[in-house]
């Protein structure tokens, strides 16, 4: 099955909520919207079940044309952040609703829920109420009663984001092996870059109403077209310094110098590296930074550094345990090969050979 | 600021014999940061309740500073709390949010002026002030619960409940780390209740891991890092958590599924129970030589790799090396130093 | 590009715009007729042009003055049962309880007002008011007060009021009700830990978290008080005198008393340009307020 937006776009009173929209989206794969609050992951959502009328644009299932189809004769499926289940039906009767409405035999209802059951390990569970279940089992119920209808196209809505930090973990597991073995196609809103990750389909990437870039996950995180999509595709935060091009150097505001990549033209530019490719250690033809440590928090094995480098705000991701004081100087060291530089106009000039390593 | 004790702490709901909180001695030192962190249901936020006077405990005693205070109201045990959702008086201003709780307790105006911007500097509430509180962001709003906290120069302890839940990742990192520069600036005990781990170590000096009503590890993050206490705290501390392999214990060495020998790093008598060998996926590498595995998954995390794999069976997380393609036959090279065995869940310990 | 919209659609309001004409717009064009004409029983209509409206808005002329009483007379009314019944209703809601099954037993208690029909409201009110037989009139004068709705204006005044808020109390309270019940827990246990006095959690927190079903309290309470007829009818029968005949009972009396039909016609006419008004400019100030709140 295929879905396909071409330039869906929607604007009220004049203003554009969602600027235009061109998408691919891929079967049997997760395809991510990733942007945070108020970005428009929930109204291109709504736009692709057709819960709402695009004011431009147009959208294709396997094809056919489908933008002004009402929802109900679309085969769309919707899970959404809250549990939605029906409280006063079993679990069963929850995944076998839509098969219900839709009129199906007997027989091919029951078959058809124990099969999502057992995908979604829900087996034990078929007798009780919703509201029996742990939080994660009731979300679990819910994408069971998606499946089922096997939809052309499943949306879901950060289906995890009420669920505990270790549950999101097991779903985040086991749901893109559900989305291989399932012939949807399955868009997934989130605002977590590490579940974009994890869940290792395709990314659409939306900032301010726009979707910046669209690609296989780690190609994303790793080239970003430019710097709103790097802002919102990392986790920490990427960190940024304001630099000058001239002649194949980039100057920072401290002054200090790096050769600039390939590609890159003179003027102001801007320098996006990501906390773990920070170093705290001298790197060969690495850029020493003077930075001011914040706070540092330490996650166990590894630990954050949170410093002041020229008035903007860093995190260094450092292995093993530190705890350096708070107004306490620091070095940072920038590696020019792992360095993403970005012109004037935000786009990526160039991808530095390492910035692509894990 | 109260260093804060539990004596025979216990809790159940009404109409049931069961606890909903084991019984429980514990001491939150004074001015320390603490974590405590548990799967929904596991009773973290019942002691948090129990602390801030919300509820009041079926047996056993609270104290602040030595202090039986297990009867009084939330208002007079002085403590603030920050609560899942961002709680802010709509029709206020900020300032006049600040403001409320030495309003409310007839603090001289001049005096409740200067605290108000004072606590809005710590925050980075200061150009806001006169903003009404309801138009701002979800991160602001938590700004403003915690700053009505710390305005009153009495207060005892700040109990925080979730406080990130609807903050955005970005935004989630500036407000934790500012939590925490706030906690070295005002010294006071301060209590954080969470499920998410990486909130839990970063913000906490002290993590108190919490499973079915009871406490099963204090520590700092480096030790239920380095040496959980039991296998819940193993698996529930790290992402993705410790593994944990059954095996048979002879002396200083292991038998793993399939018979595999490991040395250990430590000798062990005779264990009771089931035995497991756990260790963490950052110590345990996909490799050219070691133990037979056949990968199921990579995960690209973007800053690291985890290779699903299965040992004779038994499924297990590996970190892929950096720029490491998965060999034709991979193996699974384990730290030797990193490994620890457990006996019905319990850390086992070993001699050497 | 294929058309989006099935405007085959608007065939399925058909039946509904039919049902509007049919019990709206018909009538209300019948009326505007009426308005401008005058007439002699037997069916037969002159032109008056804007004569009733230039008569009724003259407080000087017979009509106007009669109009003019009769407005103010339900614009007292209108702002007695608000000015009680709100803050009531809000105190009441204030006071049920919050869980158990308290809940359900008072609101059951309290929705039993608002399922009597309105004559029937009257005619309790009737009885329960009357000196000789009735419960409350009998009590009062027993207490050495003089009590007679149909003799002493104040006393009449009194009874169709308490018998409003009687009878449209509990809907404030519901409505009130269920905004406070939306209110979660979490603002309560902010305020304890604040410090909070019950009064300053009622000016923090309850009454802003009520602005909204307050509105439409305020609204329907206004729209159906200051449209009231029925209760006063039955009680009072808009006397003594006119101490009680409000605008709704002065309609019915020229139109179905004197037969003047035009008068009548002008009259609703105004009447109902009065309440749409009103309402129009509340709801515009008070959602302008919120939205500029919002901003």
């Amino acid at each position: 099955m295929t879905v396909r937006a071409d330039g869906l776009a929607l604007s009220s009173g004049g203003e554009a909520v969602l600027h235009p929209v061109t998408l691919e989206l891929q079967p049997g794969l997760p395809n991510v919207l990733l942007g945070p609050t108020g970005a428009g992951k929930t109204t291109l959502l709504r736009l692709l079940a057709g819960l709402d009328r695009p004011s431009e644009g147009r959208l294709f299932a396997e094809g056919r044309e489908v933008t002004g189809q009402p929802v109900r004769r679309r085969s769309v499926a919707m899970v959404y952040q809250q549990f939605i289940n029906y409280p006063t039906l079993s679990v069963f009767e929850n995944i076998a609703s839509p098969l219900r409405v839709a009129g199906l035999k007997r027989t091919e209802i029951e078959g058809r829920v124990r099969e999502a059951a057992r995908l979604l390990r829900l087996e034990p569970y078929l007798a009780r109420r919703p509201l029996e279940l742990s939080g994660g089992q009731q979300q679990r119920t819910a994408i069971a009663r998606a499946l089922v209808k096997r939809a052309a196209l499943v949306l879901m809505d950060e289906p995890l984001a009420n669920l505990d930090y270790k549950l999101r973990e097991e779903l985040r597991e086991e749901l893109p092996k559900l989305f291989a073995e399932s012939g949807s196609v399955f868009v997934y809103a989130t605002t977590e870059p590490a579940e974009a990750l994890l869940l290792g389909g395709f990314v659409a990437t939306l900032s301010e109403g726009r979707v910046t870039q669209f690609g296989p996950a780690g190609a994303v995180f790793r080239r970003p077209t430019d710097l709103p999509t790097a802002r919102v595709f990392s986790d920490p935060p990427l960190n940024e310094a304001p630099a000058r091009a001239e002649g194949g150097r980039l100057v920072l505001a401290t002054g200090a110098v790096m050769p600039a990549p390939a590609g890159v033209a003179d003027g102001a530019c801007t320098i996006g590296i990501r906390a773990h490719q920070v170093s705290l250690e001298p790197l060969p033809g690495a850029v020493a930074l003077p930075a001011v440590v914040r706070v540092a928090e330490v996650t166990g094995s590894e630990t954050y550094v949170h410093c002041s480098v020229g008035g903007m705000d860093w995190v260094v991701l450092t292995p093993g345990v530190q705890r350096p004081e708070p107004g306490q100087e620091v070095t940072l060291w920038l590696d020019p090969q792992r360095c993403l530089v970005f012109g004037a106009d935000g786009r990526l000039a160039a991808v530095a050979p390492l910035a692509e390593a894990a | 600021m109260a260093r804060i004790a539990f004596e025979r702490l216990a809790h159940g709901y009404p109409g049931s014999s069961a606890y909903a909180l084991k019984p429980m001695d514990m001491v939150w030192e004074d001015a320390g940061a603490y974590a405590l962190l548990g799967p929904s249901g596991c009773g973290k936020t019942t002691l948090l309740n129990i602390v801030s006077g919300l509820l009041q405990p079926r047996e056993g005693r609270v104290l602040f500073d030595g202090r039986d205070v297990t009867a009084l109201s939330t208002e007079r045990r002085n403590v603030a709390q920050v609560f899942q959702f961002p709680v802010v008086y709509d029709t206020m201003t900020v300032r006049e949010n600040l403001a409320f709780p030495l309003r409310n307790r007839g603090v001289p105006q001049a005096a409740a002026r200067a605290r108000v911007e004072h606590v809005a500097g710590l925050l980075g509430l200061t150009a806001m002030l006169d903003r009404r509180a309801r138009n701002l962001g979800a991160d602001d709003k938590q700004k403003i619960s915690l700053g009505r906290g710390l305005v009153r120069d009495d207060v005892a302890a700040i109990l925080f409940d979730e406080p990130l839940t609807v903050i955005d990742p970005h935004l989630k990192w500036e407000l934790r780390s500012r939590l925490k520069e706030l906690h070295r600036q005002v010294p006071v005990t301060m209590i954080y209740v969470t499920h998410d781990q990486t909130e839990a170590l970063t913000f906490a000096d002290r993590v108190v891991v919490m499973s079915e009503g009871e406490v099963v590890q204090v520590g700092t993050p480096e030790a239920l890092f380095d040496r959980p206490a039991h296998s819940f705290v193993g698996h529930f501390i790290g992402s993705p958590g410790m593994n944990f392999l059954p095996c048979a214990v002879e002396g200083d060495t292991a038998i793993l599924p399939g018979g595999h020998r490991v040395d250990l790093p430590r000798g062990y008598g005779a264990l009771a129970g089931k035995v497991e060998l756990g260790i963490r996926p950052e110590f345990a590498a996909i490799a050219r030589d070691g133990l037979p595995v056949t990968v199921r998954r990579v995960e690209d995390l973007g800053r690291r790799r985890i290779a699903r794999v299965e040992l004779d069976g038994v499924p297990f997380a590996a970190t892929l090396p950096e720029g490491m393609a998965v060999p034709a036959e991979p193996r699974l090279a384990l730290d030797p130093a990193r490994m620890h065995i457990y006996a019905d869940g319990r850390l086992a310990t070993g001699e050497g | 590009m294929s058309k989006p919209l099935d405007n085959r659609a608007w065939f399925l309001v058909l039946p509904v715009v039919a049902l509007v004409a049919f019990s709206a717009l018909i009538p209300v064009m019948t009326v505007v007729n009426y308005s401008v004409q005058d007439s002699f029983g037997n069916n037969e209509f002159f032109w008056n042009g804007t004569g009733w409206f230039k008569e009724l808005l003259d407080p000087s002329t017979d009509l106007g003055g009669r109009f003019f009483d009769a407005l103010w007379r339900t614009l007292l009314f209108s702002a007695l049962c608000l000015l009680i019944e709100v803050p009531l209703g809000i105190g009441v809601a204030l006071t049920l309880p919050r869980k158990g099954w308290g809940v359900a037993a008072s609101l059951v208690l309290l929705a039993l007002p608002l399922l009597i029909p309105w004559n029937v409201v009257g005619t309790i009110w009737q009885v329960f008011a009357r000196r000789d037989i009735g419960l409350l009139g009998a009590a009062v004068n027993g207490l050495g007060i003089e009590y007679n709705y149909a003799q002493t204006p104040l006393a009449a005044w009194v009874t169709v009021v308490a018998m409003d808020v009687w009878h449209w109390t509990s809907l404030v309270v519901l409505l009130c009700y269920a905004g406070l019940r939306a209110i979660p827990d979490a603002y309560y246990q902010a305020a304890k830990v604040d410090g909070a006095s019950s009064w300053a959690v009622f000016r923090a927190i309850q009454l802003p978290k009520m602005q909204r079903v307050l509105t439409i309290a305020i609204l329907l309470r206004f729209m159906d008080s200051f449209m009231i007829y029925t209760e006063p009818f039955v009680v009072t029968g808009g006397g003594p005198g006119n101490a009680t005949t409000f605008l709704s009972i002065d309609l019915v009396k020229i139109a179905l008393g004197q037969f003047d039909l035009g008068k009548a016609a002008a009259m609703s006419i105004v009447y109902n340009l009065i309440v749409l008004t009103v309402c129009w400019v509340f709801f515009a100030t008070t959602t302008r307020s919120q939205s500029e709140a919002v901003q």
